[in-house]
């Protein structure tokens, strides 16, 4: 089966390594945080303040706020929009990201 | 100091950019991505080193002849700049940005005129499960498949209304995902009843139409997601048949398993901006006349800021700005006759758009299917009952006062998720929101803004 990269013929450089949690994942260059996450399988991130339902993913674009994630300790960050960098560390979100 | 600032790296805004460019008008275009080319020629990371790009999009020879035109063409390109404000002061205007993908630093650019280029955003409306994981807008999947080189899973639904979900669809196929189905509320017959003004787009819609075939991808007209099912992420959807008044047919509920729901009701323009510089806006479109011009002087709009129809369109709409902003600029009269292909054009796109528009309307009584524990505001977590308490109960009738009482819109995105769904659950027009800054701002970026108009000032 293709894969997106094999469709668009990519040749990123090297993957490096970045943490979720704790756990090491391999992300590659120029990947935002949540297509990092998308290429291993992880569709959610965060939970929410209210009834502590998890989220992701929504618009994709910037708009919709939904994919809020705490990045090298930094809270509330958008994961469609932010790049990785070698060993960042990637936390799920707990509500407003500021609690403990 | 740039003479012409456009808000907006997309289709519009790139083609008015060269145009004014052309007649000698010093250009910066701000743009919140990484790269130039906007939504609908949203580049892959550059990191991913892709060599075929094209293999994403569509009409890549006009965004060709865009991206090759620019580096000869002065025109500087602002990338990674989030604009939250466009002020108007006493010597022109000036453009207010944070700068990405942090967005702690503050940036101003000054210019003599802007043009808002600003382009559109998905509309979704509710369904239960719609906030589980899995579930995304069709032009988000589309969006991280463009850059991200991702897809969000293996098995897809694509469903909704509008002409996005055919490329959504196809796209996502291409990348391997398998489509389950593709679920358009639209009724075939109404596109062929709007077949006149939609012959342009006949050739585009075969090409889709044989994708699909390729691909083995079941279309089901008149067909919505009345549920999607999961506990921690998507499993599935319930799809049903529409009967010819959009409500769903009771008895024809089917279960589709999948991990992905690509979904979709048309689009909304970004008018924040222009509402900001005190543009009239023409419903939730902001108004423009022959020459793009909005009536605050100073300032264009084009693009789907100022109705939604397509890149085409809004590449017309961005040459008659550009020519039109440069005459200005230089204290002539534009005469139209230099813009007449794009004219024509637009007059043309501007019909199919509307033919679009008529012939894909979301399901007339969507709401019926909105249980009242359905999420409406994903931000603030506010349930359609809570939504319809407070029409019933408390008496609101406009969607400010079930703001108010709800909360509904009060959340990060700043009601841009559920304000279509909230005014449909109330019964109320769906208007444009006031927002006086366009994004998330931090407080310390507002509190130095004096100082730093002062600086710029003095420079």
């Amino acid at each position: 089966m293709r894969t997106p990269l094999e469709l668009a013929d990519a040749h990123p450089g090297p993957a490096f390594t970045v943490t979720l949690d704790g756990r090491e994942i391999e992300a590659l260059p120029g990947q935002t945080v949540a297509a990092a996450l998308w290429a291993v399988g992880v569709t959610s991130w965060r939970s929410t303040r209210g009834e502590g339902r998890p989220r992701g993913v929504f618009c994709g674009i910037g708009v919709c706020f939904d994919c809020l994630v705490t990045v090298n300790d930094r809270p509330n960050q958008r994961a469609c929009l932010v790049p990785l960098h070698p060993g960042d560390a990637i936390r799920t979100q707990e509500g407003t990201g500021h609690d403990g | 100091m740039a003479d012409l600032a456009v808000i907006g790296a997309g289709p519009a805004g790139l083609a008015a950019a060269l145009a004014a460019a052309a007649q000698g008008v010093t250009v910066a275009v701000v743009d919140s991505a990484t790269e130039a080319g906007g939504q609908f020629y949203r580049q892959p990371a550059s990191g991913l080193r892709a060599r075929r790009p094209q293999a994403l999009h569509h009409q890549w020879r006009t965004w060709e002849r865009l991206r090759d035109a620019l580096p000869g063409s002065g025109v500087r390109i602002l990338t990674d700049h989030h604009v939250w404000s466009v002020e108007r002061d006493s010597d022109g205007f000036t453009v207010h940005a944070l700068l990405g993908p942090e967005q702690h630093e503050p940036v101003a650019v000054h210019a003599d005129a802007v043009l808002l280029a600003t382009g559109g955003y998905e509309r979704v409306l509710p369904f239960p499960g719609w906030t589980l994981p899995g579930v995304v807008t069709a032009g988000g999947a589309q969006a991280m498949l463009k850059a991200g080189l991702v897809v969000p899973g293996r098995k897809a639904v694509v469903a909704g209304t509008g002409p996005l979900l055919l490329p959504v669809a196809t796209g996502l196929a291409a990348a391997g995902v398998e489509i389950a189905a593709l679920v358009e509320a639209a009724d075939p017959k109404d596109l062929v009843r709007h077949g006149r003004a939609l012959a342009g787009k006949l050739p585009e819609g075969a090409g889709y139409a044989a994708r699909l075939l390729r691909h083995r991808v079941r279309l089901l007209s008149r067909h919505t997601v009345v549920r999607a099912h999961g506990d921690e992420r998507l499993t599935g959807v319930t799809v049903a048949a529409l009967d010819t008044d959009g409500r769903v047919r009771p008895g024809t509920e089917r279960y589709v398993p999948c991990d992905t729901l690509a979904v979709g009701h048309g689009m909304l323009p970004h008018t924040d901006l222009a509402e900001t510089l005190g543009c009239r806006l023409d419903g939730m479109t902001v108004a423009v006349d022959d020459e793009q011009r909005t009536d605050v002087p100073g300032v264009w709009a084009a693009g789907e800021s100022t109705g939604i129809g397509g890149a085409g369109l809004a590449l017309a709409e961005g040459h008659i700005a550009g020519r039109s902003i440069a005459a200005r600029l230089n204290g002539t009269e534009p005469d139209p006759v230099q813009w007449a292909a794009a004219a024509k054009s637009r007059t043309k796109l501007r019909k199919s758009a509307a033919a679009l528009d008529a012939a894909y309307p979301p399901p007339a009584h969507w709401s019926e299917q909105v249980t009242d524990d359905t999420v409406v505001c994903r931000c603030e977590e506010v349930t359609a009952g809570a939504v319809r308490d407070a029409v019933d109960e408390l008496g609101a009738g406009d969607v400010r006062t079930v703001k108010l009482l709800t909360r509904a819109g009060m959340g990060w995105c700043q009601g841009r998720m559920c304000g279509p769904a909230v005014a449909g659950l109330a019964g109320c027009e769906l208007t444009p929101s006031r927002r006086p800054f366009a994004r998330p701002v931090p407080l310390g970026v507002l509190a130095r803004q004096h100082h730093i108009a002062t600086e710029e000032g003095t420079s």
